[in-house]
């Protein structure tokens, strides 16, 4: 394939898996930022979203459309339920302690994946797409009557991907627009800024970090609705996106959220093109390398700031 | 990682001290049990079952798991082995190297196993064969890797029910060089299986004039795909795919996708779509491409009775679904290798005269003596010959195309197309 129309479908196909690790990312940076706590069984509700969505769009019936929709409305809903009860029953007991949070969180990892297992069983199932044509993409070349408009071998993707890079990047204005511009955000932003301040205030900050932990899983639970049509559900596919969230929130600075979704393109973009014109395997290594360097370097994030 | 492995041993090695010590105490009260050995001779033959219940192979395992219980029932229900009836202990080893080693170590220590069978996976096999050779237990794999017969292994582990890639890849190079094309680009699994397709299927189509013009190798653990695909040449007549795990169906999808409608030839081992539906939707591009099968999973025209019998004991209907569940698909290209090592190992046992794990020696022998097996009940997927000096059956090999979304079978090798010379010779090492 020559170079452009390659690079080309390189960054399509590295949008579709920033698009998607922005999502669960900014659900990351989102818990740790307001509550502190690092979440380690955020990849399961990721995992969880597409179990669910599988569950929905197969109980539904009728045309595929139809059940994605209901998957896309009700799996991050339920996911974030999920998560709310686990900040009630868990993480408020702990009283918020940044270590034993982590434990905590390590063991709901398990215990999410295993009753996966045992329900949902070690079989990955697809969810079939509500549209998904091919689009073959021209690419413009210089040929000897001037230029002129060809359609490389091999260069396409399909609309249901485009869909996932649009869908995405709605939700993260949406995001941005809650926590800027509305009283619930403020009142997230006031509690992240200082908690006993935010309480003094009469916030009630328990209600706040049980809305930010069903928030932060519902994101990444929409990530995976989104990508369930083109990937399939697996009771291990939370491993990926856990790792490389933290990659993203740690190059973005944990509680930015603008440092997340830049990071979140960066490392998608360039783990598509690494990929595609060296190996995979260095596109990993080097994304561990910038995360290395980051911490050394500058370890509130590239757009963190100091003060935590 | 050195130092974990070193605490391990020793855990284990002081479990095994106290095992002896209660088999010490066990043998001291010899007379008073021994004139009850005779009674103890219709205790159950008990196989070690390892499988992949869970992880990447849990599609496999599920099936190998029903083609294993329905072998057994209907050994048992002709009378056992040896007048004694089997007993399946199974044990999930969760498609991990490490795992399957501790498994195969259960089999022989806790769980009083005769054998270890079943496991599929080649990086589990590689894992787990060399702690059943330290045990001498005879360990019956269903995985098709090369590595019994290139000599990797050991002397207790054996694969008579399933061909080894090496002998398939080198039976399919000629049906793809004459027919299809003869620069091929091959994409294939990072891991010793997928290896064993690129050096054996390289080697095969050199020798047959043809070229391989790129080896793009993925990770099993992959799950997105299309970024991998430029790096297939524009040149390429034929592509030829491998790939296994949760991920399969993505990969086809996705090599559909980024193809559109100018796709070269394509040849692929249907591990690519094993337990997924041909009809699943985004495949409909692979009418007209071909596969190699181990077993044709749709019924052909000319489907043998044993095939049938076979297809009704385990419950596949004739897509190759299962017969209360037709969205589920059955490994079929692979699973009849649980049933005929079993019959192997029953008609090997009955020939040795097997009693108790102090005869598993002679069951080892026994099986090495094996050569011609016949197309058989106990063989429904094809006649096969045992070489006993590599541990690996030969067997025909089957190519279907697609036609409107069914496999029909175009090409049968014969059994002689699937030699090579022997790389090692089991039967001089020490037993």
């Amino acid at each position: 394939m020559d170079f452009g129309p390659y690079i080309l479908l390189a960054s399509l196909e590295g949008a579709v898996t920033a698009a998607v690790l922005a999502l669960t990312a900014v659900g990351l940076s989102l818990v740790f930022g307001v509550m502190r706590v690092v979440n380690i069984a955020h990849g399961e509700f990721f995992m969880l979203g597409a179990v669910i969505a599988w569950w929905v769009a197969q109980s539904m019936g009728g045309h595929p459309a139809v059940g994605f929709a209901a998957a896309l409305v009700i799996a991050p809903l339920a996911v974030a339920a999920i998560a709310v009860a686990a900040d009630m029953t868990i993480l408020k007991r702990l009283d918020y302690d940044p270590e034993r949070t982590i434990v905590a969180t390590i063991g709901l990892l398990y215990i999410i994946q295993q009753v996966t297992l045992m329900t949902y069983g070690p079989d990955a199932r697809p969810v079939e797409a509500p549209f998904d044509t091919r689009l073959a993409i021209p690419w413009i070349e210089r040929g000897e009557g001037g230029w002129q408009l060809y359609w490389p071998w091999g260069l396409g993707t399909t609309s249901y991907k485009l869909a996932v890079i649009g869908a995405a990047g709605a939700v993260l204005i949406g995001v941005w627009l809650l926590m800027s511009r509305t009283r619930i955000g403020l009142v997230m932003r006031a509690t992240q800024m200082d908690r006993d301040m935010a309480l003094a205030f009469a916030i009630p900050v328990e209600k706040v970090y049980a809305l930010v932990f069903g928030l932060g899983a519902g994101l990444a639970a929409l990530g995976a609705v989104l990508i369930v049509p083109i990937q399939q559900a697996h009771y291990l596919m939370g491993a990926d996106p856990l790792l490389l969230s933290f990659i993203v929130v740690i190059i973005g600075g944990l509680g930015s959220l603008p440092g997340t979704v830049l990071a979140a393109v960066f490392i998608g973009l360039s783990d598509g093109i690494i990929s595609v014109f060296f190996s995979p395997t260095l596109a990993k290594i080097l994304a561990t390398l910038l995360v290395g360097m980051v911490l050394v370097f500058r370890p509130q994030g590239l757009f963190g700031s100091r003060a935590a | 990682m050195t130092e974990n492995s070193s605490t391990r041993t020793t855990t284990s090695r002081r479990g095994a001290i106290r095992t002896l010590a209660g088999a010490a105490a066990g043998a001291a009260t010899m007379p008073l049990w021994a004139r009850y050995t005779h009674a103890q001779s219709a205790e159950p033959i008990r196989i070690g079952f390892q499988v992949h219940r869970t992880g990447i192979g849990a599609a496999y395992g599920r099936w190998y798991d029903r083609t294993t219980q329905a072998a057994v029932k209907l050994i048992n229900e002709g009378g056992g082995i040896n007048g004694r009836p089997v007993e399946i202990v199974a044990e999930d080893d969760g498609t991990d190297p490490k795992r399957g080693a501790e498994v195969v170590e259960k089999f022989a220590n806790q769980h009083g196993c005769d054998i270890g069978f079943g496991t599929l996976f080649s990086h589990v096999v590689i894992g787990s064969a060399p702690r059943a050779g330290e045990l001498k237990l005879p360990y019956f794999v269903v995985s098709e890797g090369h590595h019994v017969a290139s000599g990797m292994l050991n002397r207790y582990t054996l694969q008579p029910g399933i061909t080894d890639v090496k002998s398939q890849v080198q039976a399919m190079a000629p049906y793809v060089t004459q027919n299809l094309g003869k620069k091929v680009t091959m994409v294939f699994p990072d891991f010793a299986f997928g290896h064993d397709h690129r050096d054996f299927f390289t080697e095969a189509v050199k020798r047959e004039g043809g070229e391989v013009l790129a080896h793009i190798a993925i990770p099993p653990a992959e799950t997105s795909f299309t970024k991998y695909f430029p790096k297939i040449p524009r040149e390429t007549e034929v592509l030829y795919h491998v790939m296994v795990g949760p991920a399969v169906l993505t990969f086809v999808k996705e090599l559909g996708e980024f193809f559109g409608p100018q796709r070269p030839e394509m040849f692929g081992f249907i591990d690519s779509l094993e337990a997924v539906a041909m009809d699943s939707p985004g495949l409909e591009y692979l009418d007209g491409t071909y596969f190699w099968e181990g077993m044709p999973r749709h019924v052909q025209a000319d489907q043998s009775d044993h095939d049938k019998f076979y297809r009704d004991a385990v419950g596949v209907d004739d897509r190759g679904a299962s017969v209360s569940d037709p969205t589920d698909i059955s490994t079929y290209a692979h699973m009849f290798g649980c049933w005929e090592t079993l019959h192997v190992v029953k008609e090997a046992m009955e020939t040795a005269g097997y009693a108790g794990p102090g005869d598993r020696a002679a069951l080892v022998e026994a099986v090495e003596a094996m050569t011609d097996m016949p197309h058989s009940r106990a063989h429904p997927q094809g006649a096969k010959v045992f070489n006993g000096k590599t541990h690996q059956v030969f067997g025909h090999q089957y190519i279907s195309r697609v036609e409107d979304g069914r496999l029909v079978k175009v090409h049968t090798t014969s059994i002689e197309d699937t030699y090579y010379p022997d790389e090692v010779d089991y039967t001089t090492r020490a037993l």
